[in-house]
């Protein structure tokens, strides 16, 4: 790969951006060709950290294969875990006590929240402001609390089971809740001061990196990335799981079809996750966490697919079973992956300068585009 | 579309093709051949009654005697779902590729070749994707392939 660094015949510059740069988040390596400052072509080189969960999966059972989920989107691991947990509940036809649907979904919105907010001041880092960093590490601090008080972990969770959550709530759990919704509204306004106003940003988001609402479908992208080219996907609206056909929030969509557009999605969409937040947490019902399940899962014979919504886009869990207890083939349709393939489309014919803008609003985490 | 509906309306596009009962996820599985997938693709996303305009899932399973290739489908504008299958030689397996028809097959199709060395027929870039050089010939996710260095089983 490296030799290729160099100018072509035509005179055209090629660069490597990455493995270790500090835009890309993880080890992307992406080959720029360049005329000038103008992109004529971006080519992604993936598998710096493959580490290939969907045939490890194949030889796990059906409990052992979710923990090894939460390593794929990091940021999204509730969300990940859950899709699978659906998806084996999907073969069982296991029916999920309406505790364990509230906790899941609790769950899953704060980690949407910690996401976005990870995303938000990396994506300001990128366009060289420091400050926000901190700000959204804040917020995130006090989710990540909240989760090792009852997962017992900050970042890889393995909380959701096949049949509900791994134990119950902490008793502080609440309260803790109550105390980050109250941070969160107090420091909420900061983000618009600090970033969305500013005219150095708006500047170098705006008519940078456009993706037409076309364009998004064919190149399979879902989730921000598609929203804020103005085309409905989302899950939770479409194809709801768990309680979420039956809580009041909107699905942000924005036409601008630019960075900013995909921005305003994100940043949007923090405030419908604090509503749902709010509707659920002081009508948590009482009763079960967990279904009753056989020590050993078998699914039948046949195919079983989920979909989730995580921050990212839409996640696919794809088992083919032959009736024993693990997985004979199983596939990740992860959203990063289709969401990077898009960007040669949108920075083809931009700026160097724009390919971090455009770039920093796919939200992409590279290992859950390698696996 | 409702699943009857859109067995109908495949069962004129294509002929030969054997449509199986909603399984577990309630949609319907259409198994091709594999000669007829380009064609029939073709349909399914430009038929104005079916307008499957989103792939978003598309992989492949190795059953030891045979590969199948599975593709999911998605209209975005009618909200119906399909899963069609196309069965392939082991030893020589080869299908038209899709990539022009709906632009994320590149890259999905480009990680199945690596991973299970499915050529694909007139793809615009058909290189390894994931692996790193070096690396053709050997297929990872078939059921055969063992690695004695870096053990993927657990």
């Amino acid at each position: 790969m490296f030799e290729e660094v160099g100018t072509t015949t035509e005179g055209d510059l090629i660069i490597n951006m990455g493995p270790q740069h500090p835009a890309t988040h993880g080890v992307l390596h992406l080959v720029v060709t360049l005329n000038g400052e103008t992109i004529k072509n971006v080519e992604p080189h993936l598998g710096y950290i493959h580490r290939s969960i969907e045939k490890m999966c194949e030889s796990l059972t059906y409990r052992q294969f979710i923990y090894v989920t939460s390593r794929m989107d990091y940021l999204s691991a509730h969300i990940n875990n859950h899709a699978c947990a659906m998806c084996v509940e999907k073969g069982l036809q296991l029916e999920v006590p309406p505790r364990a649907q509230v906790i899941r979904v609790l769950m899953d919105e704060l980690t949407r929240i910690a996401s976005h907010e990870l995303w938000w001041g990396a994506m300001a880092m990128d366009l060289g402001a420091f400050t926000p960093f901190f700000h959204a590490f804040r917020e995130r601090e006090s989710i990540n609390d909240i989760m090792e008080e009852t997962c017992g972990a900050r970042l890889t969770m393995n909380y959701m089971v096949p049949g509900g959550v791994m134990h119950d709530l902490h008793p502080n759990f609440q309260r803790r809740v109550k105390d980050f919704l109250q941070l969160y509204k107090s420091k909420v306004h900061e983000y618009d001061e600090m970033v969305t106003g500013n005219v150095i940003f708006q500047n170098r988001m705006k008519g940078v990196g456009i993706i037409s609402a076309e364009d998004a479908i064919s190149y399979g992208c879902t989730g921000p990335v598609a929203r804020g080219s103005g085309v409905s996907c989302d899950v939770r609206k479409h194809y709801p799981y768990e309680i979420y056909d039956k809580l009041q929030f909107d699905e942000i969509l924005e036409t601008g079809c630019d960075s900013f557009a995909r921005y305003m999605v994100r940043v949007r969409e923090m405030n419908q996750s604090i509503s749902i937040i709010e509707q659920l947490i002081d009508n948590i019902p009482e009763g079960d966490f967990q279904a009753k399940t056989k020590a050993v899962l078998k699914l039948p014979k046949g195919e079983f697919y989920s979909k989730a919504e995580t921050a990212r886009g839409e996640l696919g869990v794809y088992i083919v079973s032959e009736g024993g207890t693990t997985p004979y083939r199983i596939k990740f349709r992860s959203p990063g992956f289709s969401n990077l393939s898009i960007l040669n489309r949108m920075a083809k014919g931009g700026k160097i300068g724009d390919l971090i803008a455009a770039m920093g609003t796919l939200d992409l985490v590279i290992p859950d585009i390698d696996r | 579309m409702t699943n009857e509906e859109l067995k109908t309306g495949i069962s004129e596009l294509a002929a030969t093709a054997i449509i199986d009962e909603a399984d577990a996820n309630g949609w319907l599985t259409v198994n091709i051949e594999a000669t007829n997938w380009l064609s029939f693709a073709q349909s399914l996303r430009t038929d104005p009654a079916l307008q499957f305009n989103f792939l978003f899932c598309l992989t492949c399973v190795d059953w030891k005697t045979h590969l199948t290739m599975v593709y999911h489908l998605r209209s975005t504008i009618y909200k119906h779902e399909l899963v069609v299958k196309a069965k392939l030689d082991r030893n020589n397996s080869e299908i038209e590729s899709v990539a022009h028809i709906w632009r994320t097959a590149e890259f999905h199709e480009r990680e199945v070749y690596e991973l299970f060395g499915v050529n694909f027929m007139n793809h615009p870039d058909l290189r390894l994707l994931i692996l790193p050089d070096g690396w053709e010939g050997k297929k990872p996710l078939l059921k055969d392939f063992e690695d004695p260095i870096n053990m993927i089983r657990l």
